[in-house]
């Protein structure tokens, strides 16, 4: 079959995108963490949660665990790899700017590896998928032991 | 494209029914550049011209509000809305019009029968049986209605198959069982349960029985009358008409002894400040201006429905199905969940260890429409320890090219995730 489709998803699944998906980078839940919480997906039924240890108002480890497609576990195990060592400051603004460039704004921020989910720009049906793990981050740094839900 | 096709016999008639493909105008299209593969018709089913045309002849031609004034065109508004259901009883063999009540779907309609005849005949202690086939339109008013009123909701299991254990449904049956609500056709797995038999265990137990028909009907033929279940409720746009109209069947004497469960216009016969009196039925149940224009392609769609044969749509869709099924199992890495001897055209499954969602949209991007997900079935899922399932269901107008495509494209999935 042929290619518009194909280049849109091969942008998509790209090779970091489905070796994140494969091997989740932190995954499971750590013994300790100080801040949590959960988003789920009603509409496919993705799950994780995202555990992070703070000290002092700096992250200091970040973990995931949960099941869903590759492009919410891509996009957990990323944000685990960005966050594990950031201030909850800067955490929250990276959150903000990962949601705004999934949802197809232009921030100007050199977003390094996570630019890699930019392809479900092109996926409106996608966007909450990638979006997931980022909104239980801003959850679990509000500390409010929160379920967060893309509906 | 593929030879293997030659192999399966077909009963005569199917390739008539799969000339009516050209009936649909929305299947001739290009998605993504690549045509369209329709393969979602158990989440809606695509509208034929007639449909379409019916629908906007009414509203060009005679809209106005029914069983109201005495102009022409509220006259002829009520005669277009009522002969739609005098379709509909003789589509489905009800005893009389009485018996049929609009509703906006399968969901409405189930909700109407927890409400009103619910809030008559369970009470605390009482048990309700589900099966663990259902789809949440058949679930969540049950475990509703148990709240309220303290009864207890039970869930007849199933086999490895998918199909009912009907010694374990029948072990269930206390003399407390006031209700057994089950699906005809299972909308997850496709698998078609022995309505017949339920309803006879039941009857001699004089219990109560209502039947999701949503996935039957659209499939082959239905006599409610035959079946002898209580009610019985389906959806218009699973069966080529129109969003937001569905039916509730009930026997006369049921529906006769029941409360309305929305008040409004179109209800009452007399209303005042005292007290109010209701209308006859099926008014009774039908509160509100209902949706003429959906009541109108309903009706249309069982006209077209018996124009095509469903004795004929059921031959076509088995043969296609046996296809698939046979087709489907050649793809390496792919499993294929609910395996019952009787099914409709719904093939669910998993292909290696791509996540439904993901395959969903890698098979969107190359024209084909199949569901992925939990199908509001998420009781089943569980069963099968699935988070979900990509769902391929068949329509009158599908052919084998529409399955051949469906393989191509789980290839490309594979290479896509390298697997």
């Amino acid at each position: 079959m042929t290619q518009p489709a194909t280049d849109n998803l091969r942008e998509l699944y790209r090779e970091l995108i489905l070796d994140h998906a494969r091997q989740p980078r932190h995954f499971g839940r750590p013994e300790h963490f100080t801040h949590q919480a959960e988003g789920i997906n009603p509409l496919c039924g993705d799950k994780l949660h995202v555990y992070l240890n703070l000290e002092d108002g700096a992250i200091r480890e970040a973990a995931f665990e949960g099941s869903g497609c590759a492009i919410s576990m891509a996009s957990a195990s990323l944000l685990t790899e960005t966050v594990r060592t950031c201030d909850a400051e800067k955490a929250v603004t990276l959150a903000a700017d990962v949601q705004a460039m999934l949802g197809g704004e232009t921030t100007g921020q050199d977003l390094g590896e996570l630019q890699a989910l930019a392809g479900v720009r092109e996926f409106p049906s996608r966007v909450k998928c990638a979006a997931l793990a980022w909104r239980a981050l801003t959850a679990a740094l509000d500390n409010t032991d929160a379920r967060v839900s893309t509906e | 494209m593929s030879t293997a096709s030659d192999r399966i016999d077909e009963s005569p008639g199917t390739s008539a029914v799969e000339a009516r493909r050209s009936d649909f105008p929305i299947l001739f299209q290009e998605v993504h550049g690549q045509p369209l593969t329709y393969l979602d018709s158990a989440a809606s089913s695509q509208r034929p011209l007639a449909v379409i045309d019916a629908v906007d002849h009414y509203e060009k031609h005679d809209h106005a509000n029914v069983h109201r004034g005495v102009h022409t065109l509220s006259h002829r508004a009520t005669e277009a809305y009522e002969g739609a259901r005098e379709k509909v009883r003789r589509f489905i063999n009800a005893t009389s019009t009485a018996e049929i009540v609009f509703t906006r779907g399968t969901t409405e309609a189930i909700n109407l029968v927890a409400n009103s005849w619910g809030g008559e005949h369970i009470g605390a202690g009482d048990e309700i049986l589900i099966t663990w086939l259902e789809h949440h339109a058949n679930i969540v008013p049950w475990q509703m209605l148990c709240e309220r009123t303290g009864a207890t909701l039970k869930v007849a299991p199933i086999d490895d198959d998918g199909a009912i254990d009907m010694a374990g449904l029948e072990s269930l049956i206390t003399e407390r069982t006031r209700l057994i609500a089950f699906s005809h056709t299972s909308n997850a797995l496709g698998t078609i349960n022995p309505a017949r038999e339920i309803i006879a265990l039941a009857k001699e137990r004089g219990i109560v029985t209502l039947v999701d028909g949503a996935q039957a009907v659209p499939h082959g033929p239905v006599d409610v009358n035959d079946l002898g279940c209580d009610f019985f409720a389906f959806s218009g746009h699973k069966m080529y008409g129109p969003t937001g109209i569905g039916v509730l069947y009930g026997r006369e004497e049921l529906l006769e002894r029941m409360p309305p469960w929305q008040g409004g216009g179109d209800m009452i016969l007399t209303v005042s400040f005292e007290g109010s009196t209701w209308n006859e039925l099926p008014y009774k149940f039908e509160a509100g201006t209902p949706n003429i224009s959906g009541a109108v392609g309903l009706g249309a769609a069982v006209d077209y429905l018996e124009s095509v044969g469903t004795a004929a749509v059921a031959a076509h869709e088995a043969g296609l199905l046996r296809y698939t099924t046979q087709e489907l199992e050649k793809v390496d890495g792919l499993r294929i969940i609910g395996t019952a001897p009787r099914k409709v055209g719904v093939v669910s499954f998993m292909l290696a260890n791509i996540h439904p969602h993901d395959l969903g949209t890698i098979l969107d991007q190359l024209g084909v429409a199949i569901r992925t997900g939990h199908h509001c079935a998420m009781p089943v899922m569980e069963r099968y320890g699935l988070p979900g399932t990509a769902r391929a269901s068949l329509g009158l107008y599908n052919n084998r090219e529409d399955i051949d495509r469906l393989v191509a494209s789980l290839g490309r999935a594979r290479q896509v995730f390298g697997c």
